[in-house]
């Protein structure tokens, strides 16, 4: 962009240079005490988890939360930073996840099938958003909605259609190249007490490339073109007057964002070692990032990491609180019911509906007004 | 408006509009007498067209209220599909005292049974409607943004909440016994149900046209879709009609409902949210806020379905997407774009 806009932007507030970190945050820091405290608590956490716990859940937990800190970033490239609501982001994961499960089931599992995978994933979701985005994005931005809703389903029967390639309902397994394998070891001796095995391997692949993923995102919506999007957001005839093309910068942004799903969609495939329906094309999914991102708050990268790491907690813990307080109103019509454990997401739905009313920019919104 | 052919109307014709957009219109009979020769035997061919027609009108039942909603509120509503859900639910109500007259062979108490299931849908699914205007979307006016994010929240809460009142697992609901099986005339094959839900469909669309354009009241609704502020300078309370448009939206989504969940003879509670992709597929292809457009786009998706899934099995999976592509290409808007919008 020759231009910067002529009027200013919200989310250009806190903008200091010079240092190495803010160099790293594209310059986009949290701007709020106890934000910082919490999100380094999470790096730290997510890092360290492999020497913190022992057992697998909770280091499956930890590289689900890597994984959908991309997913839920790049779906707030959209709907937070751009304004648009897609329904097909599972499509995109999806779309990764089978791209590397049918090469590495196919042409067996080595490096090259991964890259091999990824890269005919990413063609083909660049390809799917730009089409949608020209389909859609030409008229109203609301058509946009309906139409991915309407790929997207379109596409999930495909998937569990196609059986011979994809596997149909059942999904595909597969095996990891030999250095990912939890029999594969890179030192003899366990550090602390860790065995550093294919397994660990995995997990730090997933997570650096999550990390990278992430402060790649953020680079995006902090650069010029981050601005016109927002500009979009704002005041779309506003920024069509001022000369940006927006139906051209709406669909660059669902092609970023399609691209970036597709690698989270990629890595989720790697730490399964399976891709199906469920795990990475199911509707419920794209209802999971939606709670993450407007809990989390829509229009900061940042809260992609605090939505997705409370949702995926609240996922595993919330229900066995439910559980406890399901029992100890048995015998009250209804009541229990409403807190059985399989009734967490009527809660958390609540929550969404107020977090869209009260708190627009959800957590992070919140508490960087808090500090003010 | 498009550059269309655009004709004056004669007293006869089935839509009485000042204007009709023909075209789109000649579309449904030109696509059935094309697939024809494609099918092949005359009699398969009858037969696909009246349940083609069949599932079309249920889709215009379940889109019809969204598109009404969308036409005069600008109110998109996600949370539709839960008022098909609950219609089709709150069925149980009547079913459970009245089992009696499922089984009876009377087609008139069949027929009453299935009349009351509806009258029980809609008067739920209306209730229900007018808290959900009040709670979910009034504060969201004007923001199509929010109003997609909040009504996908009302769905989320409302589904949960039906599984929490009528359990998770998914009720089986009979059809009334002299509504089951076919009528075989020559070699057409025709199920009873789908010839009922032909009428049914016929009788709503044909009330919600002479509602529109007959009546004061659908006068108001046309002039509250052009231009609300001028309606509400002249007297006329614009929130209250915008109101119980919305209570009737959400009673036609329980209709359909109701008429969907016999025709599945299952209730979940995710069953409103897979059809609505069926659904915002057709109101797309109609024009947003269109009853004619949803109206003809629902017989087209559906017939297109129903003859590609003979054709070429294999491609009816994708036949509504291609539908809706080829008639976007064709008219961005939709087949009856509504004016201003």
């Amino acid at each position: 962009m020759s231009r910067s806009p002529a009027f200013p932007l919200s989310a250009d507030g806190g903008r200091t240079s010079g240092s190495l970190l803010a160099g790293f945050l594209s310059s986009d820091l949290p701007r709020s005490k106890v934000l910082t405290v919490i999100l380094l608590a999470i790096l730290l956490a997510l890092a360290a988890t492999p020497f913190l716990f022992s057992g697998s859940l909770p280091l499956s937990t930890a590289a689900k939360i890597c994984v959908f800190i991309v997913l839920v970033a790049s779906y707030d490239l959209l709907l937070g930073y751009t304004g648009i609501v897609s329904f097909a982001h599972t499509m995109f994961f999806g779309i990764g996840g089978y791209g590397v499960a049918i090469t590495l089931e196919r042409f067996g599992a080595t490096w090259i099938s991964i890259a091999t995978g990824l890269f005919v994933a990413l063609f083909l979701s660049a390809l799917l958003a730009i089409a949608i985005g020209l389909l859609s994005l030409r008229v109203r931005a609301i058509f946009f909605s309906m139409i991915t809703l309407a790929v997207a389903s379109a596409m999930a029967v495909l998937a569990s259609q196609l059986s011979t390639i994809t596997g149909g309902e059942d999904g595909l397994s597969f095996q990891l190249p030999v250095e990912l394998r939890p029999a594969f070891r890179l030192l003899p001796e366990p550090v602390l007490g860790v065995a550093i095995n294919g397994r660990l391997i995995a997990y730090y692949l997933l997570f650096f490339v999550a990390l990278l993923m992430f402060l790649l995102l953020l680079r995006i919506v902090n650069s010029p073109f981050g601005r016109v999007l927002q500009a979009i957001r704002e005041n779309e005839f506003r920024a069509e007057a001022l000369g940006y093309r927006v139906v051209a910068y709406r669909t660059m942004a669902s092609v970023v964002s399609a691209l970036a799903a597709t690698v989270a969609g990629a890595l989720m495939a790697l730490w399964l070692r399976y891709n199906g329906p469920d795990t990475t094309l199911s509707f419920s999914i794209m209802i999971d990032i939606l709670l993450m991102v407007v809990i989390g708050g829509m229009g900061t990268m940042y809260g992609s990491v605090i939505g997705a790491t409370l949702f995926l907690l609240a996922q595993s813990y919330l229900q066995v609180l439910m559980d406890a307080g399901s029992k100890t109103l048995a015998g009250i019509p209804v009541l229990p019911n409403l807190i059985h454990p399989d009734r967490w997401l009527l809660w958390l739905g609540a929550l969404f509906v107020i977090s869209v009313y009260a708190f627009p920019g959800g957590i992070v919104g919140r508490l960087r007004q808090a500090e003010q | 408006m498009t550059g269309t052919t655009v004709e004056p109307s004669a007293p006869s014709e089935p839509l009485p509009r000042t204007r009709t957009d023909w075209l789109p219109l000649l579309l449904v009979p030109a696509l059935a007498l094309l697939a024809l020769p494609l099918v092949g035997s005359g009699s398969t061919w009858a037969t696909l067209t009246v349940a083609g027609l069949a599932m079309g009108m249920m889709i215009f039942l379940m889109a019809s209220g969204l598109t009404l909603v969308f036409g005069l509120m600008d109110i998109i509503n996600f949370g539709h599909g839960v008022f098909i859900s609950l219609g089709a639910y709150a069925s149980l109500l009547v079913l459970g005292p009245l089992a009696g007259w499922a089984q009876s062979d009377s087609v008139w108490l069949n027929l009453a049974l299935l009349l009351f299931c509806i009258l029980a849908a809609m008067g739920v699914t209306g209730t229900v409607g007018a808290v959900f205007e009040r709670i979910i979307v009034r504060p969201v006016y004007g923001s199509h943004l929010k109003q997609i994010l909040v009504t996908m929240g009302g769905l989320i809460v409302a589904e949960q909440a039906i599984h929490a009142i009528w359990g998770a697992s998914p009720i089986p609901i009979p059809l009334p016994a002299t509504l089951r099986g076919a009528l075989i005339i020559g070699d057409v094959v025709m199920e009873r149900y789908r010839l009922v839900a032909v009428g049914i469909g016929l009788v709503v669309f044909v009330g919600m046209q002479l509602l529109l354009n007959r009546t004061r009241i659908g006068l108001l609704i046309r002039a509250g879709v052009e231009n609300p502020e001028m309606v509400e300078a002249l007297g006329y309370r614009i929130r209250r009609l915008f109101v119980s448009v919305f209570v009737a939206g959400s009673a036609l989504a329980g209709l359909g409902g109701v008429m969907w969940a016999f025709y599945r003879q299952t209730l979940t509670a995710g069953m409103g949210m897979e059809v609505m992709v069926l659904v915002f597929i057709v109101i797309i292809i109609g024009g947003l806020g269109s009853v004619g457009g949803c109206f003809v786009g629902s017989v087209l998706v559906a017939l297109v379905a129903n003859y590609v899934g003979f054709i070429e099995p294999k491609l009816a999976l994708i036949s509504n997407i291609l539908v809706m592509a080829l008639v976007l290409i064709w008219r961005p808007q939709g087949l009856f774009p509504v004016a201003r919008r």
